[in-house]
């Protein structure tokens, strides 16, 4: 085992103990608070190890029924949104990329607040879920194309191609968001990022895909340290760069739309995570990318304990934002110090 | 042995054609300067060599295999590429840079996999490349210099007997751009392939066996130093005057640029008077453009002497330490009179060598390159200084770099 993947295990192993400790904190964390201890025997009822019968009911049912599958949730988002950011910043060279950079979280938005407002009569949850996602992944793969010319596709071109989309869907979202009348106030709740409300019904798409996508990347992880030194570099090294970027983009963004779709736009979690996590761990994506999956669902967590605790519930991306802006703020100012 | 072969490579790219119907082949063990203005080609080329770019018309071959039929790993593990300017957003620790060298023989998609011959061709590569004591340093904390061998030792590391490089000296100081084309030459001596497109005219001439001159995409020469740098071509493809020597100290083809002060006319016969080594630079100088030189009296044993001697130039000389004889000053009155035009150098004048003064009233035109004036250079009294004053009005004033110039303007005022 050599020096740097057993650094890589010792941080994937605290930062899950980290990520025990948050979980069981923040499940105690609500308008009725629950003692740690008492968190974690109803925890150990519902795999089994601890007999129910020593509990309250009622703690039990609020643990199992409200509070884990809305952490349980953050922490995939979490994941996803830390995973994605990672990629989109190795993949553009340019450590203030994040998940949304292609437009992937403008096209889920659209979808949502078009079917808010227009009040498509789908199964509702469901019919919102699967228009945002469709209009995610449509709006990445918009943006590959436009920025695709001749067989190859230019990380600026597809960069800048992301950024004139973003801004033709932020027009297209404040018109409808106009229209919207009476259901603004959901509307706006919605592109602020949420996790109120989670059942567990919300949980059982993105409990499968998230995983799954964020194995796959992590696969990548060496292709992607090669191509931050450059294309011609990577492929003088045996990469098939367009390939590789393909794959690479289309991991992201199915992850950013899977979390986008269910929880609203979510900021700072993708930017932040994973540039704090560089800073730390260094450049290796072998080591940054499980690092900061748990250091992204951790964040999300405290973000939304933090957001549930206030006295009219927050949205998340509220929290997501003020915290991590002033600590995004420390970080470039630090970052002359530091060899990023 | 591993063979190179471009066969009639053409490369567009957009409108315009970056390559056109390049043909040339090389072997392992063969040190190739790529040359040429900016925008010749030469990058064009080595990306199509790696197959990061693929030719309209032509194709390349390895061992006789077409790149097209390989897949971008196998390539890798024929040629390397050090790229001009590497991306730098990210710090990667040194010795990680140069595993990513290890990329075309691990197994895709597995992240952590090394074989232990992965560790040690990186051990190898760090040390060839010197950089043992600064393998867990950041790439971005290291100067220009010392990525460049960091990049160098990433591709020693993938182990191919075929390496390219794009101006591997450029933004270096002198001693690293030494360090850099002996690295390659030792790897050339051990049998790989070196194709190396560099800047320096003159690097590239001391260190490659063989050069390729693009010019618009078109191989314009192609074989050792000596016969691709000659006036004619360099006039044609950089459209800059040049004289093209041999090297004093390493013996390799050496080319300057001159003041442009063009004509194709045939070169003209120069007279050149010196002594105590004042002449040593200027006989290099009319020899490297190309003008037929005579020199005298010189002294046995002087630098001048042994310069004249070196460059194949027989001068008139007489015996150390002696006057000049009738003899010898007859024999080169009769040089200066064969001549289109006569140097003199900052030589100083005593009685033994008045004569040397003396025939340069058979003169048509004289140059001085003189610092100092002449009463500081005055050893031999009133019969010189008159001498020089019958001269005066005649002497035209050049420094060593602008001689050329000012002999191509006396000769072609001259022929007028």
């Amino acid at each position: 085992m050599t020096v740097r993947s057993l650094a890589a295990l010792r941080w994937s192993v605290a930062l899950s103990a980290l990520l025990g400790v948050v979980v069981v904190a923040a499940v105690g964390v609500g308008p009725v608070p629950i003692a740690p201890a008492t968190t974690v025997a109803i925890l150990g009822s519902l795999v089994g190890v601890v007999d129910p019968a020593t509990l309250a009911p009622s703690e039990r049912l609020i643990i199992a029924e409200i509070r884990l599958p809305r952490v349980l949730l953050a922490g995939l988002v979490g994941i996803a949104l830390a995973t994605a950011g990672a990629v989109m910043q190795g993949f553009f060279r340019n450590p203030l990329a994040d998940p949304s950079i292609i437009g992937v979280s403008s096209g889920a938005a659209v979808g949502a607040v078009a079917v808010i407002v227009v009040g498509v009569s789908l199964p509702w949850g469901l019919g919102l879920q699967a228009a945002a996602f469709t209009a995610a992944v449509a709006t990445g793969f918009t943006v590959y194309l436009i920025a695709r010319r001749g067989g190859r596709t230019p990380v600026a071109t597809l960069l800048l191609a992301g950024v004139a989309i973003q801004a033709f869907l932020g027009a297209v979202i404040s018109f409808m968001t106009l229209l919207s009348g009476w259901d603004m106030r959901r509307v706006l709740y919605w592109l602020m990022g949420h996790l109120g409300g989670t059942g567990w019904g919300d949980l059982s798409a993105i409990a499968v895909v998230v995983p799954v996508l964020v194995t796959a990347t992590y696969l990548h992880a060496h292709a992607l340290n090669v191509l931050t030194l450059g294309e011609p570099s990577a492929q003088a090294v045996g990469i098939a760069v367009e390939r590789t970027k393909q794959r690479l983009l289309v991991l992201a963004s199915v992850l950013t739309a899977v979390a986008v779709a269910v929880t609203g736009v979510i900021g700072f979690v993708g930017l932040i995570v994973p540039h704090g996590m560089r800073l730390v761990v260094g450049a290796d994506h072998r080591v940054l990318l499980p690092t900061s999956a748990l250091a992204g669902a951790s964040f999300l967590i405290i973000a939304d304990a933090i957001a549930r605790s206030a006295a009219a519930e927050l949205p998340v991306g509220i929290v997501t934002a003020a915290v991590g802006a002033p600590f995004f703020l420390y970080l470039l100012r630090r970052e002359g110090a530091v060899e990023l | 042995m591993t063979t190179l072969a471009l066969d009639g490579l053409s490369v567009l790219r957009g409108e315009t054609t970056a390559l056109q119907g390049v043909s040339a082949t090389a072997s392992a063990g063969e040190f190739i300067g790529l040359i040429g203005p900016n925008g010749a080609g030469k990058t064009t080329l080595l990306r199509t060599i790696q197959g990061t770019l693929a030719p309209t018309a032509g194709s390349v071959q390895i061992d006789a295999v077409p790149l097209g039929a390989r897949s971008t790993r196998a390539i890798a593990q024929q040629v390397a590429t050090v790229p001009q300017a590497p991306a730098m957003e990210f710090s990667f620790p040194v010795r990680s840079v140069v595993e990513m060298g290890r990329t075309p023989y691990r197994r895709p998609l597995r992240p952590w996999r090394g074989h232990r011959s992965d560790a040690a061709a990186v051990d190898a590569a760090l040390e060839r490349a010197d950089l043992q004591a600064l393998a867990e340093r950041p790439i971005r904390s290291l100067s220009g210099g010392q990525q460049q061998r960091v990049i160098i030792a990433r591709a020693l590391a993938q182990q191919t007997p075929i390496i390219l490089l794009d101006e591997p000296t450029a933004n270096l100081d002198i001693a690293y751009q030494v360090d850099t084309l002996n690295l390659v030459g030792g790897l050339v001596a051990e049998g790989r392939l070196a194709v190396a497109a560099i800047h320096d005219l003159n690097l590239a001439a001391q260190y490659c066996d063989r050069l390729w001159l693009l010019d618009g995409g078109r191989l314009i020469a192609d074989g050792p130093p000596a016969t691709v740098l000659t006036r004619e071509t360099l006039r044609a493809v950089y459209g800059a005057n040049t004289v093209v020597s041999q090297h004093p100290v390493t013996g390799a083809t050496y080319v300057t640029a001159v003041a442009d002060t063009a004509s194709d006319d045939p070169l003209a016969r120069v007279h050149v008077v010196g002594g105590g080594g004042t002449t040593a630079g200027i006989l290099h100088l009319l020899d490297a453009a190309g003008y037929e030189v005579t020199t005298g009296v010189l002294h046995e044993g002087d630098t001048d002497t042994a310069v004249a001697r070196q460059l194949g130039i027989e001068p008139i000389t007489v015996d150390p330490y002696t006057p000049i004889g009738a003899a010898a000053a007859r024999r080169a009155r009769s040089a200066v009179e064969a001549a289109d035009v006569c140097i003199i150098g900052d030589i100083e004048v005593g009685s033994g060598n008045l004569p040397n003064l003396q025939i340069l009233e058979a003169a048509p035109a004289v140059i001085s390159t003189a610092e100092r004036p002449f009463t500081e250079r005055n050893f031999a009294g009133a019969p010189a200084a008159r001498v020089w004053e019958g001269l005066s009005d005649r002497i035209i004033r050049a420094d060593p770099p602008g001689l050329i110039g000012a002999v191509e303007t006396v000769t072609r005022d001259r022929s007028l």
